[in-house]
């Protein structure tokens, strides 16, 4: 855990109380029972915006804290925790810093201050396809209007703004859309881990362009991914944890499983990717708060080792729990489902390594 | 990232600099510390006298206490220093177990008699000291040792066989494991101290698979050790040995501070060499790519935690738990790298000696076999994971039944 100021120490504490007393796990299978078709507990998500989680990254002057990025992994961290479902990570980041770096001060003015307060939620439409792929884009602005198709845009099915990326004049860049417009066509998806997304048709929705172009996209997923990525660690924190205790208290041959040394170094090897992991997680975020110019190595570094470790805990944490682990009424199938969804948004593994590797020139 | 230290820095750092251009030989420049070679020769007149320079200076254990001739001062103080010799293209000519192990121990243990006897002569680099710990017999599980050491009055009788003694033929002093209760394994082991060169000790170097010997057999036949060279009481060994042996591990693992940094021109420009590049400059072979960016991503993670680490540990949050991962995690990585050298190299990467081989490629063989010891010694890996099971993870503990 890195060292916190106040104010983070606060926000973090603040987070781990109020995951565990509104937002526990029960809290997401009840979401998922319900079908709701948003992904999230509209009413879990006022409770957040009202304790100013959605404003952390914006500035003061447009109704946010500015916190920055570590403060908002923290939440996340704990959000992560318990798999509390919410818009923050895309609206409160994605669009909030598409917004903070790119937007107009027009866009500015409508839109951060209702992001802050949760009354708006926004979201990224990037991908066009079945893996993330940010530089192929063949939705197109022409004339004020974008045409295109947009997959698994997370949150996407009712947020009010999206920022989509398409081509115009100019190469690729962010163009704001409203959610109500009639050029905006949606179809729920409805996904293993139950959380919300949307495939999105966009047929000559009205669109205004964003400042900034690539550069800004690139800026916006990196900060997206590094958050995600705190996301995931408290996910795998706590997956490795349910099993730690499991390991202590399953009996059989007449002992704790948790006394064969087959599990034990198991266990240490967990243990031990999990705090490389954190360091990674930690270093990315502190890169974006500091605007050091490692940021995108960072951060691909960090979604990388953090998807690698979360894949390997959420499969042993069901393993390890046995035929217990295979049924629904456990919750360790929720975080085998969340790892492979998150390990695929915004860049998977082979993604993050490949792009790791161009940076550095090979 | 942080930044260690403030303006108050810079006067150390102009000082340093001057002292080093001062007493700094220019033919040494980025000539290799002879400390880290295995085979030691003689020194030469010129590494004679940056030794004796940097042990009157103690700057060579920069933060160990003025009182006995160390630098006294702070960590951030001692990483200006560091870096500074390394701006300089000079090395530490201070080191072996002495530095690394034994000194950190006695000044935390020893009696003040003992730290004014044994610690100067560390800062000084005059005296080399080796680790008398494991055993034919008592190896992961080092407190089954036998050397046994009998009470006769003044001094201790040492009789038995250590192994694996790292640099016994060029030590001067032991410090040493021995058994003083029979009845009893972990309450039964005393630390000594006792020098190597008396009648009752002798050394044989262990040829290994890399080729060489760094490490010894050693035989104690009659060995006398001073009671005064009895470090913390009688039977109370154990102790102080789990301490050195976190001094070791820190060492080992790279957490101590240095030693990590690779030599010549990097893995990845050595592969694009060996193996070439497309177009877009990707390596050509893309399994090794993908193999080479995950042991990168190893190296990068674990020195983001060193970093983590020193920064909790420095904060108020008490010893971070980041620690207990360090041996692991940086023995696995440099492994990992030594196969990959030895992968991209091919067939050059195999030549034992002669001309057909260039000295990197000679290097990579040695470094690769020499380096299956590091998840050997110092706490075997699967002794690391025994200790996060049971320490940190609270799993039960298997092994302390007997």
């Amino acid at each position: 855990m890195a060292v916190l100021n106040e104010e983070q120490s606060m926000l973090r504490d603040a987070a781990k109380s109020w995951t565990q007393e509104k937002s526990p796990v029960t809290a997401f299978r009840k979401m998922r029972d319900s079908g709701v078709d948003v992904g999230y507990d509209a009413a879990a998500w006022n409770e957040m915006a009202e304790m100013g989680w959605a404003g952390v990254i914006i500035p003061e002057e447009y109704g946010g804290s500015d916190f920055g990025y570590l403060s908002i992994g923290l939440i996340l961290e704990e959000l992560g925790r318990t798999l509390t479902a919410s818009p923050l990570l895309v609206s409160a980041v994605g669009a909030a810093s598409a917004l903070v770096l790119g937007g107009t001060d027009s866009q500015k003015t409508e839109w951060l201050p209702k992001i802050a307060e949760g009354t708006a939620v926004g979201a990224l439409a990037v991908d066009e396809g079945a893996h993330h792929n940010p530089d192929k884009v063949e939705t197109k602005f022409e004339g004020g209007k974008i045409t295109g198709k947009k997959t698994f845009v997370l949150e996407g099915f009712k947020a009010d703004v999206l920022i989509v990326s398409a081509k115009g004049p100019d190469g690729v860049g962010f163009y704001l859309v409203r959610g109500d417009d009639a050029g905006v066509s949606r179809t729920r998806l409805a996904l293993a881990d139950s959380r919300g997304a949307a495939n999105i048709e966009f047929k000559g929705a009205a669109a205004e362009p964003l400042t900034g172009g690539a550069a800004v996209v690139e800026q916006v997923l990196d900060r997206v991914r590094a958050a995600l990525s705190a996301e995931m660690l408290g996910a795998a924190v706590q997956a490795f944890e349910v099993t730690l205790d499991y390991l202590k208290v399953r009996v059989q041959f007449g002992q704790v499983i948790g006394s064969f040394q087959a599990l034990q170094h198991r266990a240490a090897k967990m243990f031990t990717d999990l705090e490389l992991a954190r360091s990674a997680v930690e270093a990315a975020l502190q890169a974006i708060d500091a605007g050091t110019p490692d940021v995108p190595e960072l951060v691909s570094l960090a979604k990388a080792k953090m998807g690698d470790t979360f894949h390997l805990v959420s499969n042993e944490m069901v393993q390890m729990h046995g035929g217990i682990g295979m049924t629904d009424a456990h919750d360790a199938g929720f975080y085998l489902k969340r790892a492979r969804a998150a390990e695929a948004a915004f860049g998977n593994q082979a993604f993050h390594r490949d792009r790791y590797a161009k940076i550095q020139g090979y | 990232m942080a930044d260690f230290g403030g303006g108050d820095l810079d006067a150390l750092r102009t000082e340093a600099k001057e002292w080093i251009a001062a007493n700094f030989p220019a033919s040494l420049k980025g000539r290799p510390n002879p400390m880290m070679r295995e085979e030691r020769s003689t020194p030469s007149p010129e590494q004679e006298a940056w030794r004796k320079a940097m042990g009157e200076k103690g700057w060579g254990v920069p933060t160990w206490p003025k009182a006995y001739g160390g630098g006294g001062l702070s960590g951030a103080e001692a990483r200006v220093i560091q870096q500074e010799l390394g701006r300089a293209g000079a090395y530490n000519p201070i080191g072996g177990m002495g530095v690394m192990m034994f000194g950190p121990t006695l000044l935390e243990y020893g009696t003040e008699e003992q730290k004014q006897e044994h610690i100067p002569p560390i800062v000084k680099g005059e005296l080399q000291w080796c680790q008398g710990f494991s055993e034919p017999g008592a190896g992961s599980d080092l407190a089954s040792l036998q050397c046994k050491a009998e009470d006769k009055g003044d001094h201790f009788v040492i009789n038995g066989q250590k192994i694996w003694t790292s640099g016994a033929q060029y030590a001067d002093w032991c410090f040493c494991l021995v058994r003083t209760d029979t009845s009893k394994k972990h309450e039964g082991i005393s630390f000594v101290l006792f020098t190597m060169h008396q009648p009752g000790v002798e050394v044989r170097p262990i040829p290994l698979i890399a080729g060489n010997s760094p490490f010894c057999e050693t035989f104690f036949t009659d060995a006398i050790a001073d009671k005064k060279n009895l470090v913390g009481p009688l039977n109370g060994g154990w102790t102080i040995a789990k301490r050195l042996l976190q001094h070791e591990r820190s060492g080992l693992s790279g957490a101590g501070g240095g030693g990590f940094g690779m030599g010549g021109r990097g893995i990845v420009q050595m592969a694009k060499d060996y193996v070439g590049a497309d177009e877009d400059g990707r390596l050509s072979d893309s399994d090794l790519r993908t193999r080479l960016i995950m042991n990168e991503m190893d190296g990068r993670a674990f020195q983001q935690t060193a970093v983590r680490s020193m920064m909790e540990s420095r904060s108020n949050s008490g010893p971070s738990a980041a620690t207990s991962i360090m041996k692991n995690a940086g023995t696995r990585w440099m492994q990992d790298r030594a196969e990959l050298t030895l992968e991209i190299m091919g067939h050059q990467g195999l030549g034992w000696e002669g001309d057909d081989f260039s000295a990197e490629e000679l290097g990579a063989v040695r470094g690769w076999l020499g380096g299956k010891a590091t998840t050997i010694y110092g706490g075997s890996q699967e002794v690391q994971n025994n200790i996060i099971s049971k320490r940190i993870l609270g799993l039960p503990d298997l092994t302390q039944n007997n």
